[in-house]
């Protein structure tokens, strides 16, 4: 009799629906929460919280939403496995251990911390043993912005998560881990599996990109039959039921809305994807094209089939720096001629800025309503068009020009082209552009750290994945 | 619209091949990485995959979406799942935090591809 472990996701990004792991510890029976919330930028922001306040740099809103679902994990015995630490993974650790204490279930919450991801006070001495963390995208060496740096974490894999859930850990909370390998690490441990047993890790990590996007593979944002999807209103997030040769099963607990279909399933897992066949973690490589899905009852969906190969040598690290400013203006414009008022006020708006002779690296205008999301593939508008929101936005390496444009917005309302609204939301956020910067590493210059700590004392950990 | 759909059907049996809206045939989702946009083009019904493969390839991409993107498109086929994935790169305006555009994430390159138009045989049956 093969064994089903319940693998249920409660959020797919930093600001996702907060009800979502209410809902999945409360609606059915699961074994693990999976939360992600980790994208490329929210290191970057993570780091200078952190910076301002060392006891800051996580995921906050993870301990309030930890607060509401403990006593029903604890009661139910699910364990939970979240990337909310961000660049401070010990301080989230401790709120959620004071969370628990608050709640009087604290001796019975193990939390595993994962770091050993922040490689940002050790980037000199990387890069002085040789690593030039070439950008991947560009070929550049990382010396051209190494003094604007804001953060650098290497991407870990399952590795050290299964690490902390073999120690006992109840509630598991990382610092970089990637999306896909929170999901895989409960199958490892449950079944065992071997750091080499590449199709059931490469079958582990599709569930793990299945999951990691939250409602997204179970009705939300789902284009096929989007009208006759049910109750969008309390759509039901993603479980995966595993099963120890690797096949599983994506649902939803019943009741809830949303809908899992091989559409539904299909839309996610191409989301964000690169070469199919070939899409590397760091726990292995995945062969997409390998994939068979099957609607085995209702929102039910068997996935098998999947191939993997041996994992790579390296890990890849997200890097973020200054890079500029940016600011975005709107003004909205009312029939009659409402895009021919817009693209004057556009005409205009750049003129002055020529004329007060400020330079930008770029300067985009959108007309909303005509062409912001299609751009000429939308055709010629309706010329009796009720509104047309003008969006300029602009972007230099000083602030300077930014500040000054976005004072050019307002007065277009009284000087310039007629029928003029909506300014109601003040000037254009002047904002600063943290970019990313993608790059690799050896896998053996990064040793991830796993401790067990618990509301009575911290227990340092001497293993490591 | 899946009315709407059937009720093309009848005028897709004539004789003449005919140009159908990717929207009839194919579902899509998109998103970034850097500058670069993906789509995954899905076929609506196994049977169309076929088509796609052979009409949606990646320089016709290329041509529809000329003047949006910068570089160039790339083409992967996953016939196990009766789909495409389409990279196209310089799309996104410099992408992720860089890009001024509304749609930085290239969330909705997906809609935008479902514009474009293919021949479908005489005797092919759309609903």
């Amino acid at each position: 009799m093969s064994r089903t472990v319940r693998i249920a996701s409660g959020q797919g990004f930093w600001g996702d629906w907060l009800e979502a792991p209410v809902r999945q510890i409360e609606a059915g029976p699961i074994d693990y929460l999976m939360m992600d919330y980790l994208a490329e930028v929210t290191m970057s922001i993570m780091q200078k919280q952190r910076a301002r306040d060392p006891a800051l740099g996580y995921a906050r809103d993870f301990v309030p939403l930890m607060e509401r679902v403990l006593p029903a994990a604890v009661a139910g015995g699910v364990r939970v496995v979240s990337n909310a630490g961000g660049v401070n993974p010990h301080a989230c650790a401790a709120g959620v251990l004071e969370a628990a204490e608050r709640l009087g279930v604290a001796s019975d919450v193990r939390v595993g911390v994962v770091s050993g991801d922040d490689i940002l006070d050790r980037l000199d001495q990387i890069l002085a043993a040789g690593h030039r963390l070439v950008n991947l995208d560009t070929g550049e060496p990382l010396e051209v912005v190494r003094d604007r740096i804001q953060s650098a974490n290497v991407y870990l894999g399952a590795w050290p998560v299964v690490d902390a859930l073999a120690r006992g850990a109840t509630v598991v909370i990382t610092g970089r881990v990637t999306d896909t390998g929170l999901t895989l690490a409960p199958m490892i441990h449950e079944f065992g599996w071997a750091a080499d047993d590449w199709s059931r890790i490469a079958a582990g990590t599709v569930a793990g990109h299945i999951n990691e996007c939250g409602a997204q593979s179970t009705g939300g944002n789902c284009l096929v039959d989007w009208e006759s999807i049910p109750d969008l209103a309390d759509p039901g997030y993603p479980i995966v039921e595993a099963r120890p040769d690797g096949s599983f099963v994506v649902t939803k607990h019943p009741g809830t809305g949303g809908r899992v279909s091989v559409a539904s399933v299909t839309e996610q897992l191409l989301y964000e994807m690169g070469d199919p066949g070939n899409y590397i973690t760091p726990d292995c490589i995945v062969d997409f094209t390998s994939i068979r899905l099957e609607q085995v009852g209702a929102d039910r969906v068997a996935v098998h089939g999947v191939r993997g190969r041996p994992a790579t040598d390296s890990l890849k690290v997200s890097i973020s720096y200054l890079y500029g400013y940016k600011a975005i203006g709107t003004l909205v414009y009312s029939w009659p001629d409402a895009l021919k008022k817009a693209r004057k006020a556009d005409e205009v708006i750049r003129e002055r800025l020529r004329r007060i002779g400020l330079s930008f690296e770029e300067i985009l205008t959108e007309y909303v309503g005509v062409n912001a999301t299609h751009g000429p593939l939308a055709g010629e508008p309706d010329p009796d068009i009720a509104e047309v929101q003008l969006r300029i936005g602009v972007r230099a390496r000083e602030v300077g020009p930014v500040q000054r444009f976005s004072r050019e917005i307002a007065p277009l309302i009284l000087n310039g082209p007629p029928s003029a609204t909506g300014f109601a939301g003040g000037r254009p956020k002047v904002e600063e552009i943290v970019a990313y910067w993608p790059a690799l590493i050896a896998k053996s210059e990064i040793t991830p750290q796993v401790e067990i700590v618990t509301a009575g004392a911290a227990v340092p950990g001497v293993g490591e994945s | 619209m899946g009315a709407k759909r059937r009720a093309s059907a009848g005028r897709l049996t004539r004789k003449a091949p005919r140009r159908v809206r990717l929207l009839d045939l194919a579902h899509a989702r998109s998103g970034d990485k850097g500058d670069t946009a993906n789509i995954g083009l899905i076929a609506l019904k196994p049977a169309y995959y076929p088509l796609l493969e052979r009409q949606v390839t990646a320089a016709r991409v290329a041509e529809h979406f000329r003047g949006v993107i910068r570089g160039d498109v790339l083409r992967y086929e996953l016939p196990n799942l009766a789909a495409l994935n389409f990279l196209l790169h310089g799309a996104l305006g410099g992408g992720g935090t860089l890009s001024l555009k509304t749609d930085a994430q290239g969330k909705v390159f997906s809609t935008a591809l479902l514009r474009m138009e293919i021949d479908v045989p005489a005797n092919f049956d759309v609903d």
